[in-house]
């Protein structure tokens, strides 16, 4: 099953819809709360990161019976440093976005720990592909 | 604890949620950044927050964290109650400070802390 949303940069409240609707998927098919919950968690964290570096852009999700695999591309400006971009608490968005509970450096740490495999590729001035697995195990897929 | 009990500790208003009062609640968390909550937050808390807008909602649930307390007197507007209502949650909303509301819940015997080990 493959899932498919448009990321807007225009509404802050919309953020997260992506993640609320791939929640409730996976848990109407039967996946383990735990999973559930890691896939949002990622996400939602990945959503949120596109909305406030890159201007919004396309999330992907592919539910397959062992995995579920998170895609998220942008055509925002990239990442030049992307192991200091993995740094907890280092952190690039503006004052508004921790206004709004948000931008505390630690989007991509948390996604990182709560995927299974994840990978990260930019280009300075192209954008970001940002593909993150969660294995869903034996007796953890879908029904 | 029940939600029940929180909210006489709180002296809490309920803006949604009556029906969940005996729901029991074994940890808490107090944070304005979701980005922490996300990050921190391994069991199914209470979120004390001071942040009112639809990410604290939306922060909340994809944790599976069916009780919100906003701090410092200020209420969720009738979209965030339509949120939480859709998703079962509670949103209560207390005239203490963050630090206070934390401190009457602890002192109250709610000692969970409910994240992940900080190394």
């Amino acid at each position: 099953m493959k899932l498919k949303f448009e990321v807007s940069p225009d509404d802050f409240s919309l953020v997260g819809k992506a993640s609320s609707e791939l929640k409730r998927v996976l848990s109407r098919l039967g996946i383990d709360a735990e999973l559930v919950r890691r896939a949002s968690i990622a996400m939602y964290e990945a959503e949120m990161n596109m909305v406030i570096h890159a201007g919004g852009g396309v999330a992907e999700a592919d539910i397959e019976r062992d995995r579920v695999v998170m895609t998220l591309s942008d055509t925002g400006p990239g990442i030049s440093d992307i192991p200091l971009a993995m740094t907890e608490g280092w952190s690039t968005a503006p004052d508004r976005y921790r206004e709004l509970g948000f931008g505390a450096g630690m989007g991509l740490p948390n996604i990182r720990r709560n995927c299974d495999e994840f990978d990260i590729q930019s280009e300075v001035g192209k954008g970001t592909r940002l593909r993150m697995t969660i294995k869903l195990g034996v007796g953890g897929g879908p029904a | 604890m029940t939600v029940g009990r929180i909210v006489e500790i709180l002296e809490a208003k309920v803006a949604t949620g009556e029906e969940h009062m005996g729901v029991e609640v074994q940890a808490a968390c107090g944070a304005d950044l979701m980005s922490d909550v996300m990050a921190f937050v391994k069991d199914k808390v209470v979120l004390l927050t001071g942040l009112v807008n639809p990410q604290a909602i939306r922060t909340a649930d994809l944790l599976d964290i069916r009780v919100v307390v906003f701090v410092r007197g200020k209420s969720p507007t009738a979209d965030l109650v339509a949120m939480a209502r859709e998703n079962g949650m509670v949103l209560l909303s207390t005239k203490y400070t963050m630090f206070l509301a934390c401190g009457r819940l602890y002192e109250a015997g709610l000692h969970g802390g409910g994240i992940r080990e900080i190394v």
